[in-house]
């Protein structure tokens, strides 16, 4: 029987070719916008833990309330006795003190006059620790443009649009002017020893990365810390562990104070929770949609290929074919066209994602004041989910526009059939 | 016998009005009482954050109103550190970076040493007759003593403070309280001044606290602990260069 319906599709094309096609380019986009949205998502997610809140965000709790702010005057304090307890009570996640804070520098002249000035929006990390995870997690070899990356305190890197805005080179001496958490004037020299480009828009436009050593001494915020930051060795964010790592971490404290630490997910620190629902939406939408659309296609296909096979099907009817027996054949023909369309639809799909994920899509045009920590060259993520994400819609909407163009079968009259069939 | 009652009123009325000096006249005595021509002085400055409390003490050479010159003494962080104010400029000098900055712009409004005072409020032209007109609103006790209440509107603009309500001792012509007041009519700031000493044949209050009520912890106190007037200043303090030295 097998045989008998494969033969018919491949030899009668008109059965097979378009309906196959059909579902193959369904399944490809499938594919294809899961991967992209993934692979954004992901850009988001990472990026935004990285260089921002990571998965989950020890601060105090009036920190997180103005942590846009960054206001280090309600930051942590005896901020490494908290790092050991997480370390030792959260071995899974990899554990690491930051402090952001915003500030300017300025570039002296021969005389020690202001030659240049600028905003930077500054980050204190644990660089010259031996093992330190930070210079792995802020890529910061690759992103380096020009120099190198600090060895010794004192040192630091810059945005390279930012060094080109001040005019300063490698081994050039500038000074942070801040503030200190108690809100006094900070003044801090650094030797600049290299420049990195992130491709991250707001990082590039004024960052400045220095040793938290460092960073602790010019803003007076001895054992201090913005945040202690946590990150899953997977270095993916999942969101159920991060909610019971972070409800654990609170039920552990039964504080009220203000100054009581508080952790928070990737989700609840970056304030992406409704851009991430918002693309878990398009994501379930495209699904929807293209389940709808090619059952719709399906079923006309279906319904035309009924009208010609109109006499095919009166012929096995009238030689006594069950009527169920032909509604069953047209299933199994279309559950083959589904599987062979959505093999081929995903292989297509896939290798389109991988190349785009090997590849990106710069679009650092379209992103000059953006202000999201998101990647400048966005590309698509090939995971197993994206191998099966269109393989099952695209089945069932073959087996579907299958099913309901083949109801005619059973509207077909057998005293009819002999009439019919002499027209 | 109505007519003659209303008459004694009447003249009690003008002479209490005859004797209440104007708001223009208090503030020139206030001003004639604090400043001087040259003033040397060493202070102490108790911040009061929310998380902890810092002494921050000073010696300042001030010469007449417009140009001062101070020198941080302690904690050993802020040690060594100066600020020189010359007219409309700001420097401050940062021993650990070997750097002197000008302090303009919105770094103005960022508080000295964690304090609840500004940049700004040391900018500001400390003669209030010059800055502010000034109306009597009435009079008040503060501390026990007999007070004019006197309601200054900025007169130049510019100002950190469009308007000040001052209450200004009606003896010894020290404001002994103060509320500092933005362009919307909302607090900003507010002075509590006492401990008012005779010095040199001046009134003194010895001891301000200050509270930014746009700050969460408990204020500022400034205790000065010496101060001398008319005392002679070398030259070479009021320069860029002596910021170095």
């Amino acid at each position: 029987m097998i045989r008998f319906l494969l033969k018919g599709l491949l030899r009668d094309r008109s059965r097979s070719l378009f309906p196959l096609l059909t579902v193959a380019a369904g399944v490809m986009l499938t594919v294809f916008v899961f991967a992209w949205l993934r692979g954004v998502e992901a850009s988001v997610l990472q990026s935004t833990a990285h260089f921002a809140t990571g998965y989950v965000r020890v601060t105090t709790a009036a920190y997180a309330a103005d942590a846009d702010q960054m206001p280090n005057d309600l930051a942590l304090l005896g901020a490494d006795t908290l790092l050991a307890g997480l370390r030792r009570r959260e071995p899974g996640l990899t554990w690491t003190p930051r402090i952001t804070f915003g500030g300017l520098l300025d570039v002296p002249d021969a005389r020690g006059q202001t030659r240049a000035q600028a905003p930077v929006a500054g980050l204190g990390v644990d660089l010259l620790s031996p093992g330190s995870p930070e210079p792995g997690m802020l890529r910061l070899a690759a992103a380096l443009v020009r120099g190198r990356l600090p060895a010794r305190r004192g040192e630091a890197l810059i945005s390279d649009e930012l060094a080109s805005r001040l005019g300063i080179r490698p081994g050039q001496t500038a000074t942070l002017i801040g503030s200190t958490m108690n809100g006094a004037m900070a003044l801090a020299n650094f030797t600049v020893v290299g420049t990195v480009r992130f491709g991250i828009g707001p990082m590039d436009h004024g960052a400045l990365v220095a040793d938290l050593a460092d960073v602790r001494a010019a803003l007076d915020m001895a054992n201090g810390a913005s945040a202690i930051l946590g990150f899953f060795r997977d270095d993916l964010y999942h969101e159920r562990q991060a909610d019971s790592v972070a409800a654990r971490f609170d039920a552990a404290s039964r504080s009220t104070d203000r100054y009581r630490p508080v952790m928070e997910t990737l989700r609840q620190a970056s304030g992406l929770s409704d851009l991430l629902d918002y693309m878990s939406v398009i994501l379930d939408a495209v699904i929807a949609f293209f389940v709808f659309a090619m059952s719709i296609v399906l079923w006309n296909a279906g319904l035309m290929g009924s009208l010609r096979r109109y006499g095919e099907i009166g012929v096995r009817l009238a030689v006594g074919e069950d009527k169920g027996h032909v509604y069953r054949a047209m299933l199994a023909e279309a559950v083959a066209i589904g599987l062979v369309g959505s093999l081929a639809g995903s292989a297509v799909g896939l290798a389109a994602s991988y190349a785009m994920q090997v590849h990106g899509l710069d679009i650092r045009a379209l992103l000059k004041d953006n202000t999201m920590m998101m990647e400048d060259v966005l590309r698509a993520r090939v995971t197993l989910g994206a191998a099966f994400v269109g393989f099952v819609p695209g089945l069932l909407a073959t087996v579907l526009g299958a099913g309901i163009s083949g109801f005619g079968i059973y509207r077909r009259q057998t005293s009819q059939l002999f009439k019919e069939l002499e027209a | 016998m109505k007519r003659v009652w209303w008459l004694v009123l009447c003249l009690r009325a003008a002479a209490a009005a005859a004797q209440a000096p104007s708001g223009d006249e208090i503030v020139r005595r206030v001003d004639a009482n604090m400043f001087a021509e040259s003033r040397i002085m060493t202070s102490q400055m108790v911040v009061h954050g929310e998380r902890e409390t810092r002494t921050i003490e000073s010696k300042t050479w001030q010469r007449g109103t417009s140009d001062a010159y101070t020198e941080y003494l302690a904690p050993a962080r802020e040690r060594g550190t100066k600020m020189l104010k010359l007219g409309d400029e700001l420097w401050t000098y940062d021993p650990g970076t070997d750097r002197t900055i000008m302090i303009s712009g919105s770094m103005l409004r960022q508080s000295v040493m964690g304090s609840d005072l500004s940049y700004e409020d040391m900018m500001e032209d400390p003669r209030l007759e010059r800055s502010y007109a000034a109306a009597v609103a009435g009079t008040e006790d503060v501390d026990g003593r007999r007070c004019w209440v006197v309601q200054l509107t900025a007169r130049v603009e510019g100002l950190a403070y469009q308007s000040r309500r001052a209450w200004v001792d009606a003896e010894r012509w020290v404001p002994l309280r103060e509320e500092l007041y933005a362009k919307s009519g909302r607090l900003l700031k507010t002075m509590q001044l006492s401990d008012v000493r005779e010095v040199e044949g001046r009134w003194v209050p010895m001891h301000a606290a200050y509270r930014d009520v746009m700050k969460t912890g408990g204020g500022t106190e400034f205790v000065i602990r010496t101060i001398t007037f008319g005392a002679p200043l070398p030259g070479y303090l009021f320069s860029k260069a002596s910021l170095r030295k």
